[in-house]
Formats: C-alpha cells, sequence, structure tokens
C-alpha cells in the first residue's frame, strides 16, 4: 500500500525462556492512531522497543515508508523519524522545562530560541507550558506534555506512547486526545499502546491485539464492542477451569461497604466494597492496574485503617487495629511491590523476615531481637520455598524478583496465617516458581485458611480460585463462582471499569 | 569509557575504607590550600594531627582537650544518627543543646547556694529535659502538620539563641557580676560544677556520658527491635509501615531522643569546661556534631572515632592558628573538606566503577 508508513514482517525476539514475539506482521498506515493492545506480558513492550531501536529482533525486518529501517540505537531511529514517550518519565526535576528539552537535543538552540519553538509547539497543539517552570513543580501530566513536546520538536513521523493514560486524570486525558488527533490530521501515525478498552475504541482507527507474543488480530476497534476486544486480548486457551472438591467451613473474613478515599493524586478511592471469604476457600479478585488493588490490600492489611465494622475477621472488627494487631489476630498480607514495601531492599533476608513475623514467629523477648531465632526462620522459608540465595544474610534488593518473591510469600505463608491476602503473587516470576507460588496457596487453603488472591493474571485466578471478582475503578463487582463463568462474562466483568472515564472524550 | 555501576548491596570493604581515604584526601587537598595560603603544608599537617597528641611542649595542654572537646561531639552525634538512620533529619542539635544548657544551668543556679549530691544529678535531668522539649517541636509539627523537620529544627536554633542572649544577659546573670553579661560560674559552685573525674585528663561526666551513649545505641541499633524499627523506617518507609510501625512514634522517638542527648551534651558543657551561660559559650558543637555523625557512618562505634577525629582538628587547627598563623576560615574549610570527601568517596560503597565499551540495556 502507498500510504504504509511502518511495516514490521515476522518480527520475532526470544529471551532466555521465553518468547517475547513470535512471527508479528503488521503495518502502520500514515495519519492513523494504531493501538497496540494485549494483557501484561504480552509482549507489547518488547515489539516498541525493537521499533524504537533499543532492542535488535533475532528475526525479521521492517520497512519505513518503503525503505529498510534496521535502527541500531533510540539515536537512529529518531533520526529516521521515530520518537517516542515512556510511561516512566525521564526528566531533571531541578532543570526547567527548556533546560530539560535541550538535554535531549542533539545541537539545541539558543535558551530564548528554544523557549519561543516550545511556545510555538505547545500553542499549536493546545499543551499549556510554561517553558522556564522547573519540572520539579509539574504535575504528572504537564511532565508527559514535556516529553511529547521534546518529541514533536523533532517532527515526528512516527509517534509511540506507552500506556500514556495511565498517569493523567480525566480532564488531561481528553486534552491528550485531541493534541493526539490533530497530530494525525497533519500525517504523524501514532502507535498506541494500552490495555484500556474504551479509550482504545473512542481513539484509534486500528488495532493489533498480542497475546503471549503472537499477533492474534488486527482490527477496527471502533466496529468492534469492548467485549470483543477483551475476548481477542485475553483470548479463549483457558484450561477448564475445573470446579474442586473442597469443603469450605465458617467465613473468615467479613468485608463491609469498605470505602476510603484515595490515597493520592494517582491512587484510586475504594467505593463500597462488599465480600466475605470462607475457611479453605480462594476469592480471585481480578482486574486492570490500577483499578483499586494496592487500596485494597492497604485497607486489608491495616496500613490504611477504615470505618468501624469495614472489616470483620473471625467475628471481631479490625476495621481500627494496624498492621501488628491484624497479624497477632491471623490476618497477613504480601502485597504487590517486592522492594520497598513487602521487603526493605538493603536489609538482609533475616532482617526480612522479622518484618513481618516478629510476633507471631516469637522472635523478640523484651523487646531484644532474637538473631539466632530470625536466622532459623529465615532460613527455613528459604528451604521450604526453594529460593536462590547464597545465604539468609545476603540483601533482600540482591535477589532476582521470582525468589524474593518465593521468600515474601513463604514468609507469610509459614506464619499460618488464618486469612491471607496477596497482591500479584506471580507478577515476573518464572514459570516453575509461579506453579511453586500457586501450588503452596492451594496447600495453604486445603489446610482451612481463606485466601484472598488479588492479580492481574486471569489464567492464574481461574487456576486456583473457587469464586471470582473484578475490580472496577474502585469497585467490586459481584462475585461468581469460578465454574459457572465464561469467557464474555469476565470480560464484560472487567470491561465496564473504563466507559466512564472516556464518556466524555468520545 | 568509565562508567558506574549499581552494588548489588553496600561494599563493607569500601564503608570502612571511605572515611580513611576522606582522610587521607583532606590532607593532600588541605596541604594544598596551605601551601597557596604560603604555609608550609608539611608542617600544617603536623600542627593540626600530630602536635596535639605528641607535641613536647604543648602536647600536657591539649592531649586533655581531645576528650572535652570529643565528648559533647559523640554525646550529639549518637542522638543525632538515630534520626539520621530513620530518614529524619534534625539539624537543630545546636538549639536543642543551649535549651538544654539554659534549663540545666537554671535547675542548678535555682538553687544557688545550697549543697546536695543530687544537685547535678537533677541538672543532668532539667538539662535533657530542655533539649528534648526544643526537640519536640519540630517533632509535633512534623507529626501533626506535616511540616519539614529540616527547616523547623534549623529555625528554632536561631530561636535558642535568642533565648540564650537573653538569659545571660537578664534572667540567669550573675547578680553579684556587676552588671556583666553571663551566670555565675559553676567552678566557684563545687556542687553543680561537672569538674574532671581523673586530674589532667580532660575526663568529665559528659565524657562518660558520651561513652555509655555509643554503648547505648550500639545495642538498641543491633539488638532492640525499636533499633530495628529506627533503621526500617529509614532503608524503606514503606515497609516499615507495613511491617506496623507508626511512623509518628519513630519521629517522636528520635527526635526526642537526639534532642535530649543534646541537651545533656549543653549542660555538662556549661557546667563543665565552659563554666557559665555566657552570649557565646556555645562552640557550635551541635552543627559539627552532623559532620561527626556522617563521618561515623551513623555507626555508634564510628561516631566514637570520628569523633575523637573531629576534636583533634578542632585542637590542632587552633594550634596551626597560634602557631603558623593560618585563618581560622580556612581551618572550618578544612573540616568541610572532610566531609566533602566523605560524601564524594561514598560513591564506592554504592558503586562499582567499570572500564570498557558501554552496552545498551
Amino acid at each position: 500500500m502507498a500510504d504504509t508508513l511502518l511495516s514490521l514482517r515476522g518480527l520475532t525476539k526470544a529471551y532466555p525462556g521465553v518468547v517475547a514475539n513470535d512471527d508479528v506482521s503488521f503495518d502502520i498506515r500514515v495519519g492513523e492512531i494504531h493501538a497496540l493492545l494485549g494483557e501484561n506480558g504480552a509482549g507489547k513492550s518488547t515489539l516498541v522497543k525493537m521499533i524504537y531501536g533499543l532492542v535488535k529482533p533475532d528475526r525479521g525486518a521492517m520497512t519505513l515508508a518503503g525503505a529498510p529501517y534496521d535502527p541500531a540505537e533510540p539515536k537512529a531511529a529518531r533520526a529516521s523519524g521515530v520518537s517516542m514517550v515512556f510511561q516512566h518519565f525521564s526528566l531533571f526535576e531541578a532543570l526547567s522545562v527548556a533546560e530539560n528539552v535541550a538535554l535531549g537535543m542533539e545541537n539545541p538552540p539558543k535558551t530564548r530560541d528554544l523557549a519561543q519553538q516550545i511556545r510555538d509547539v505547545s500553542e499549536a497543539y493546545g499543551l499549556p507550558l510554561d517553558p522556564f517552570r522547573v519540572v520539579g513543580t509539574l504535575s504528572a501530566g504537564e511532565r508527559q506534555r514535556v516529553e511529547i513536546i521534546r518529541c514533536l520538536l523533532q517532527k515526528p513521523r512516527l509517534f509511540i506512547m506507552d500506556e500514556p493514560t495511565s498517569v493523567l486524570t480525566p480532564q488531561e486525558v481528553e486534552i491528550l486526545f485531541a493534541t493526539l488527533r490533530k497530530l494525525t490530521s497533519e500525517g504523524t501515525a501514532i502507535l498506541y499502546i494500552s490495555h484500556k478498552l474504551e479509550e482504545i475504541r473512542a481513539l484509534c482507527d486500528h488495532a493489533t491485539i498480542l497475546r503471549l507474543g503472537k499477533k492474534v488480530a488486527t482490527c477496527t476497534p471502533a466496529e468492534s464492542t469492548a467485549r470483543e476486544l477483551g475476548e481477542l486480548m485475553v483470548g479463549t486457551s483457558f484450561a477448564a477451569p475445573v470446579p474442586r472438591a473442597h469443603s469450605v467451613g465458617a467465613v473468615l473474613l467479613d468485608v463491609n461497604d469498605l470505602s476510603l478515599p484515595a490515597p493520592g493524586a494517582f491512587g484510586t478511592p475504594l467505593r463500597g466494597i462488599s465480600f466475605s471469604v470462607k475457611a479453605g476457600e480462594i476469592l480471585g479478585l481480578g482486574g486492570v492496574a490500577g483499578n483499586g488493588q494496592d487500596e485494597l490490600l492497604a485497607a486489608l492489611s491495616g496500613e490504611r485503617l477504615s470505618a468501624p465494622g469495614s472489616v470483620v475477621l473471625k467475628d471481631e472488627d479490625v476495621s481500627r487495629s494496624g498492621p501488628m494487631a491484624r497479624r497477632d489476630a491471623g490476618l497477613l498480607s504480601a502485597p504487590e511491590e517486592r522492594l520497598g514495601h513487602a521487603a526493605a531492599p538493603a536489609m538482609s533476608l533475616i532482617e526480612n523476615g522479622v518484618l513481618t513475623a516478629a510476633r507471631r514467629e516469637d522472635l523478640v523477648t523484651g523487646g531484644f531481637v532474637n538473631w539466632g531465632k530470625a536466622r532459623s526462620f529465615a532460613e527455613t522459608v528459604i528451604s521450604r520455598f526453594d529460593v536462590r540465595t547464597p545465604s539468609p544474610g545476603t540483601a533482600a534488593g540482591a535477589l532476582s524478583g521470582g525468589n524474593l518473591q518465593k521468600f515474601v510469600i513463604g514468609r507469610e505463608i509459614l506464619q499460618r496465617p488464618d486469612v491471607l491476602v496477596v497482591n500479584q503473587p506471580t507478577w515476573g516470576v518464572d514459570a516453575a516458581a509461579a506453579a511453586a507460588i500457586r501450588q503452596a496457596l492451594l496447600d495453604l487453603a486445603a489446610q482451612g485458611a481463606a485466601i484472598i488472591v488479588i492479580s492481574q493474571d486471569l489464567d492464574e485466578l481461574m487456576e486456583v480460585s473457587e469464586r471470582f471478582g473484578a475490580l472496577n475503578e474502585g469497585r467490586l463487582s459481584p462475585i461468581r463462582p469460578v465454574g459457572e463463568l465464561d469467557i464474555e462474562q469476565i470480560g464484560l466483568m472487567l470491561g465496564g471499569a473504563h466507559d466512564m472515564e472516556v464518556a466524555h472524550v468520545a | 569509557m568509565i562508567r558506574m555501576e549499581r552494588r548489588a548491596q553496600p561494599s563493607r570493604v569500601w564503608t570502612a575504607l571511605t572515611p580513611v581515604l576522606a582522610v587521607m584526601l583532606t590532607m593532600v587537598v588541605g596541604g594544598i590550600m596551605f601551601a597557596l595560603l604560603g604555609k608550609p603544608p608539611l608542617d600544617a599537617i603536623r600542627t593540626i594531627f600530630w602536635d596535639p597528641l605528641f607535641h613536647p611542649q604543648f602536647a600536657a595542654y591539649s592531649r586533655p582537650q581531645l576528650l572535652v572537646k570529643a565528648g559533647p561531639l559523640i554525646l550529639i552525634a549518637i542522638g543525632l544518627s538515630l534520626g539520621f538512620r530513620a530518614g529524619i533529619w534534625n539539624i537543630g542539635a545546636e538549639g536543642q543543646y543551649i535549651v538544654g544548657a539554659i534549663c540545666g544551668a537554671g535547675m542548678g543556679l535555682a538553687v544557688y547556694p545550697t549543697t546536695s549530691p543530687l544537685i547535678f544529678p537533677a541538672m543532668v535531668l532539667a538539662g535533657a529535659f530542655g533539649g528534648w522539649l526544643w526537640a519536640m517541636i519540630p517533632a509535633f509539627l512534623k507529626v501533626r502538620f506535616g511540616t519539614n523537620e529540616i527547616l523547623v529544627s534549623l529555625m528554632l536554633v536561631y530561636v535558642a539563641e535568642a533565648l540564650l542572649a537573653s538569659a545571660s544577659q537578664k534572667l540567669l546573670r550573675n547578680p553579684d557580676g556587676m552588671g556583666f553579661p553571663g551566670s555565675r560560674n559553676f567552678q566557684q559552685y563545687p556542687a553543680a560544677h561537672n569538674g574532671e573525674i581523673l586530674a589532667n585528663s580532660g575526663l568529665h561526666w559528659g565524657v562518660l556520658a558520651a561513652f555509655v551513649a555509643v554503648i547505648f545505641a550500639y545495642v538498641l541499633l543491633t539488638r532492640h527491635i525499636q533499633g530495628f524499627n529506627i533503621r526500617l523506617t529509614g532503608e524503606a518507609p514503606r515497609a516499615a509501615r507495613f511491617s506496623g510501625v507508626s511512623p509518628a512514634r519513630i519521629i517522636f522517638l528520635c527526635l526526642g531522643f537526639g534532642g535530649a542527648l543534646a541537651g545533656a551534651a549543653g549542660l555538662f558543657e556549661v557546667s563543665g569546661p565552659a563554666g557559665q551561660i555566657s552570649i557565646d559559650f556555645n562552640s557550635g558543637y551541635g552543627f559539627t556534631a552532623i559532620i561527626v555523625a556522617f563521618l561515623g557512618r551513623l555507626h555508634p562505634v564510628g561516631i566514637l572515632l570520628a569523633g575523637l577525629l573531629m576534636a583533634l582538628t578542632y585542637i590542632g587547627g587552633e594550634l596551626a592558628q597560634l602557631m603558623l598563623g593560618v585563618p581560622g576560615a580556612s581551618i572550618q574549610l578544612f573540616q568541610g573538606m572532610l566531609l566533602f570527601f566523605l560524601l564524594a568517596t561514598d560513591v564506592f560503597t554504592n558503586f562499582r566503577v567499570r572500564f570498557g565499551k558501554t552496552e545498551i540495556a
């Protein structure tokens, strides 16, 4: 086709143990917004890194406007007219907007001229920004504008954006969309990475959907329903979940109308969440990232306190008790963020054992830590959960993600919780370790614990849980037995989440 | 191409080596500075580091001064180090030191001229209480309103200095002092005097208290759960909250402890080496102690050694001014260099230097 800008043919990239992209081919046309859609780990990031010259493909070829395109580094990609805004910004907080932009340029003009260029671009594309403001004082949305303007000054032909709306308020999303539409009207093509279905339907001309590294389909999002897109993204490859024979006991944890305001500018408020979990049962809570998962865990672990009566553990109201009291009562948890939240990176595994097990494992007597006992507790976790580490004295931050995750989960399981809450228990963990962690959760439930698994991995939830609910913008969908669910219903439960967010944009 | 690579965990060797390296670099660059000032560099370095201890003529006087100067530095730095370990930046130890001195001295002067063995201990308690109280202001404001403790504690130093000026001219002025500012001299009031425990050693009760504080802090940090909580709060505040550590409690604990030790140090100083409340009895120990705390790697034993080293540069610096006529500011610059080089060489603790071609991630 004459109007094809970038054409990908058979791109393949394998990492040890995983094929990130397997024979991916599609075209991006001049002046279109092309969505790249997929779940976490579907291979979206690897693909755009190849286009932007950060990663070299093992096989396959790209052509840009008919000419072979094989960027060796991002500088070469930029020279060919491909630029990218990352999810995480790379800006110096202490410098002004203009200085930050100048740092990314090969031959920056004088600051005054550059400031004028920034003003021109920001007016032309409706992105208000003062070139002399210090970046440290800008909001996340404004920082993103700096990155966008930095790219626009290079007059790109292809503009890649990696989950741009994840840090934006709805008003900022509207401004961004208007900018992107203006860009395409001038002939710039945009590759837009997201997993927010409604957003893509409202904005994008075409969508390429990746699942497990392979291209599943290229379609026109406006002509598909969110449900169809969700099905394509999630796939239909679920092993039909077998309802497990299990004996559930009494209700151990009862959550009633739990509501909490958002913890910060980009947090999610919890809105009237109610559910209960019984002994011997695993409840799976799904949802796309940023829909209240972290906030729910903090409300259950005791890091944030909620209204009296909203968290009831074994008929005892623990809503106003902190983490220590909840652990004493048998409610344990493992947050998603391993480094800095579930574990202190610079401290040893022995010390990280004391972090949550101090009281249940009797590691402290009369205020003094019994380091001998703490060491043997850490050693038990390490051997029972096959944590690969030179010694228990090694700093947590020196372990690989999977090994640290095994330690964090093992630390809680070995304390024999009555109720265990885990968030993303196998995120970034290799397949073998993930299977081990899931098996440990199933075993713990079989011993009579009530478990809540919060995860973005649907396959995982289908594998371990008996009942399933989805978090949408801090609300919890009705909870359904997994055996009764099909893909369509799951898609619907996850879906509705973003209707409201883009309603006024579309 | 040289590049820095983050170490998986901080190097133990470099943690111990950087203070030594920093002292050596300070000597070299300080020597160049003295040479530029037209002073013989080797003589200047020797006068600062060697003569205070071993000079045939002056050592007898300057050796005891080592403990006199190191005592308050160590005592204050130990208190500060606990806060620094938890990421609580109490920069106002100087103010807590002054208010402690005023409270403790006020306690002693209030009962003048009665004698009782309880007077001096009561003064120490009053001094510690004064420092604690002064530190509770930034602590309370931080917990209640989220203010920045660096600014509040620093500003309160200037308030404390104003209080000191007022106390030495009005409230605590010696009624028999013929109108001169300054309180009664505690050297003439034995029940309240913090004299030498061993003659000509420089060892007074404050030095003893500093040694006790070193041991106490060591045990707290390595064995006690509160010490663990302090370290955890500094290393990973979110993990500390997840563990169940209350941030407010750590703030009160660390600032309170730092304030109490600084206040006690003020009392020991005013009732001993300084002798009286005067408008300028404080010699900036509260600020220098910050350098001591970092030079000692926030480790109790390190602080003990760093306090002695810093005291040596104080005494040696005075000696160098006297003997070689180097300007006083150059000595302060010399001490500042010590902290500068320590922080600079600190990079090697967390990073490894690699020579070779860079690779794009």
